[in-house]
């Protein structure tokens, strides 16, 4: 895999941008303005709102840039590949993220709560979070906030389906840009735009369905901390996917990617099928087990 | 080793030279924003060594003088956050991107636009962290973290809204790291010159491909930690709480996940750059360049499977601490590989002593010790009596200062002239590595005696027994503080100055690698063209 750039193709590197240090501006009044609001200073809202705005204007503007770039030809094979590493080592780093949070599960369930329970047996330490707390999981909640789980064969299990379906129509897509059926793009991409959407619209369900009917919220102990971050995070994960799709949509109508080069298009694939993997983990042992 | 044609100097260089503040603050460049990670990087161990100073300040004498118990805890804290993710971290990271790109013969970073954005995350980041103080004055909240580096539960979740600000700079700092990570991995794995094989990449640029695998393997846990400790403090979840179901000890294994490989994130590229340094000052080939090679690679796969050892005083199953006590030991096996290694660069060399050999030595010196106490300390058994002391204060300041930043001074002097041109004042030079080698024990020796008398650390004050050596240590911090401006100076009349010699090409005598083909300093664009390496 020795790295020979193209002979005639110097390796593309951009003139001075203002993208970057306004990314991090805009990261910057995000992060400003959640560490005065969690502390209930309302002036946070407008560093949040600002950052927010500048956050999508930045990042339109980025991207809108690197698209320009691309139909000016500017990108060679070896330019590709450091997009295509990049975006592989990005992945890699959001999979160590869910594998922690993962691993936050199998702790509080496997070590956390059995060895809490082992301190109510001990006569020298009747230590016990609540009233009546075993070595069961779920895990209960703390005193008086009794929750029931959501059941996995109910939503979860619809909504498992929809996310296989998806993966199957971006490939469906991904197939046609190959053949060059632009017909076949459009149609699996806005397929798997509206699978995405419904999705979510199903977990904001299903949230809500939590908190008012089951008593299940952020409250209820390890179990709904767990439940919650884990499902909340891969929710946030979709929503930036279906934002991901949108776009790639929008260029596929402009008439962008051709049969042999569309990086942009197999980025978010990965991405979403990423997405995909993760529901699956979370299906089996946040719903089901 | 290598042949450079005429590419170096690129022939349009003079029309897109940007000018003014937008080449800073908007740069693509990679010596530019190497730059102004090196920059950033030492102004921030400058405001760490002050607070060092006032730490040391107080713990001068006995009864608290200084500072209020308070604000001693805060001063910890940040001393040790700022000196990890905004002083060394940031510099390493800087010689990363100055340097990789013209040793693998690259025409810059893969991806220039993200590696601006990595740097400029830092500022804000470092702002997070101090904004608390600024915010005390005007009569909001209680100052900045308080809970110590290590922001363990449940301290971190009572404490006041210094921490939500420290974890949302944690945030920043990891996608900051995360950027730079994936931005050197894919330039040393796509931009190699024609020829240049993995096994002929120079080791500083081995070193930090397994530093950003690390970072890439560990940092978006700590990411997750963060969130959830803020999701703890104000969103009524218990994951670190035992009163919901949850347990504190998990927050100390998601940081110390983090943590401790972080401890080989600062020092392996510091490891990197070592054997240039010998290898230059000895006149002879890199002893065991593949076996370095391996040896970063193991222990960058051991450093992710031990991280509990800092755990033996939290109460963690008899099996998991002699787990831990074991595989800790067994880490010391490559780290030995990389010490033989040096020797064997060194050996039979003609070794002269110039300031960067000067650092490199005191390097292998001191992190030695800090190596050999850290064996201590790896014991499950003898752990229980020095954990919470000053033994485990000193053990890693000679570990984190004895390596990483031995290492940076022995990095900064032997490319400044590479880097200005110029070469800077050997004499105020090996002024600074005596003082700095005197100074630094002065001020850690006595706290490995102090610790094994029984010294807590963290604490603001302490018995009368401890007055001498404590006295001892804060004078050594002094002068210590004050040495460095030495550094300083010398390094700003480099950059700054007119006079002072001309650095050739290749600066010393038996330095090697395509960076020392190209002009001191060298042009804007590098490697426009390829280099052959045969």
């Amino acid at each position: 895999m020795s790295a020979v750039p193209d002979a005639h193709h110097p390796y593309y590197v951009p003139q001075p941008s203002p993208y970057p240090i306004l990314l991090s501006g805009a990261v910057f009044l995000l992060g400003l303005g959640l560490a005065l609001l969690v502390n209930s200073f309302a002036a946070g809202w407008w560093p949040l709102g600002l950052g927010a705005l500048l956050l999508a204007g930045t990042l339109t503007a980025w991207f809108g840039r690197v698209v320009g770039e691309t139909r000016s030809g500017v990108y060679g094979h070896q330019e590709e590949r450091s997009f295509r590493w990049g975006m592989m080592w990005f992945i890699a780093s959001e999979l160590v993220f869910f594998a922690s949070l993962f691993g936050v599960l199998f702790y509080e369930r496997n070590i956390a709560v059995p060895w809490l329970a082992s301190f109510t047996s001990r006569a020298w330490s009747a230590y016990t979070p609540w009233p009546h707390f075993s070595a069961t999981w779920p895990s209960g909640g703390p005193a008086g906030r009794p929750f029931q789980v959501v059941a996995p064969w109910g939503v979860p299990a619809v909504n498992t389906l929809i996310l296989l379906s998806s993966g199957a129509t971006v490939t469906w897509a991904h197939l046609g840009l190959r053949a060059g059926r632009r017909g076949q793009l459009k149609a699996g991409l806005a397929l798997t735009i509206l699978l995405g959407a419904l999705f979510l619209a199903l977990q904001i369900h299903e949230f809500s369905h939590a908190y008012t009917r089951l008593g299940l919220t952020l409250h209820s102990g390890v179990y709904g901390a767990t439940f919650f971050i884990l499902t909340g995070f891969h929710g946030l994960h979709v929503t930036i996917g279906t934002i991901m799709l949108s776009a790639i949509l929008l260029r596929a109508l402009k008439g962008d990617f051709s049969p042999e080069r569309h990086f942009a298009f197999e980025a978010v694939t990965w991405y979403w099928h990423f997405v995909d993997v993760v529901w699956l983990m979370l299906f089996v042992f946040v719903y089901w087990l | 080793m290598s042949a450079v044609n005429s590419a170096a100097a690129h022939p349009e260089e003079h029309h897109d030279l940007p000018r003014g503040m937008k080449r800073w603050l908007y740069a693509t460049n990679h010596k530019d924003i190497g730059t102004m990670y090196l920059v950033f990087g030492t102004l921030m161990l400058f405001v760490g060594g002050l607070l060092a100073e006032l730490i040391r300040s107080e713990l001068m004498t006995p009864a608290m003088r200084v500072l209020s118990p308070e604000a001693y805890n805060q001063v910890i804290t940040v001393h040790g956050l700022v000196m990890v993710f905004a002083a060394v971290m940031p510099l390493t990271a800087g010689l990363a991107n100055y340097l990789i790109p013209l040793m693998i013969g690259a025409p810059d970073m893969a991806l220039p636009r993200l590696n601006n954005w990595g740097f400029w995350l830092l500022p804000p980041a470092a702002v997070l962290l101090v904004l608390p103080w600024g915010l005390k004055l005007l009569g909001i909240g209680t100052g900045t973290i308080d809970t110590g580096w290590t922001m363990y539960a449940p301290l971190s979740t009572q404490s006041g809204p210094g921490a939500d600000f420290a974890f949302v700079a944690v945030l920043l700092l990891g996608l900051s790291s995360t950027m730079a990570s994936i931005n050197i991995l894919v330039t040393v794995l796509n931009q190699r010159a024609p020829g240049m094989t993995m096994m002929k990449v120079p080791l500083f640029a081995w070193s930090w491909v397994i530093t950003a695998l690390l970072l890439i393997a560990v940092f978006p846990a700590l990411m997750a930690g963060s969130i959830m400790q803020i999701t703890d403090r104000h969103f009524g979840t218990h994951f670190f709480s035992a009163a919901g179901g949850g347990d504190p000890v998990l927050w100390e294994h998601i940081f110390w996940f983090f943590g401790h490989p972080e401890v080989y994130i600062l020092l392996l590229p510091t490891a990197g750059v070592l054997p240039h340094v010998l290898s230059t000052f000895s006149r002879k080939p890199i002893y065991g360049y593949e076996a370095q090679v391996y040896s970063f690679c193991a222990i960058g796969v051991m450093s992710i499977v031990v991280w509990a050892h800092h755990m033996f005083t939290s109460g963690m199953p008899t099996a998991a601490n002699i787990y831990f006590m074991l595989s800790t030991m067994a880490i010391s096996i490559p780290v030995a590989v990389l010490f033989f290694c040096w020797f064997g660069t060194l050996w039979r060399g003609s070794m002269t002593f110039e300031t960067p050999m000067l650092f490199a030595l005191g390097y292998i010196v001191l992190f030695g010790i800090g190596g050999l106490t850290g064996l201590v300390l790896s014991d499950a058994a003898a752990d229980q009596q020095y954990h919470n002391t000053y033994f485990l204060v000193a053990h890693f300041h000679y570990a984190l200062f004895g390596g990483p930043v031995m290492g940076l001074f022995a990095a900064f002097y032997y490319y400044l002239p590479k880097m200005t041109g110029r070469m800077f004042s050997e004499r105020l030079g090996r002024w600074h590595f005596w003082l700095t080698l005197i100074a630094f024990n002065v001020v850690f020796l006595p706290q490995f005696l102090l610790g094994i008398a029984g010294m807590p650390r963290r604490i603001p004050d302490y018995a009368l027994q401890f007055a001498p050596l404590n006295l001892v240590s804060s004078l050594g911090a002094f002068v210590l503080g004050a040495t460095q401006l030495l550094f300083l100076y010398n390094v700003l009349r480099t950059v700054f100055g007119k006079s002072g010699t001309k650095a050739t090409d290749r600066v010393w005598e038996g330095a090697q690698g395509l960076e020392f083909t190209l002009p001191s300093p060298p042009p804007f664009h590098t490697f426009s063209t390829p280099p052959v390496t045969e």
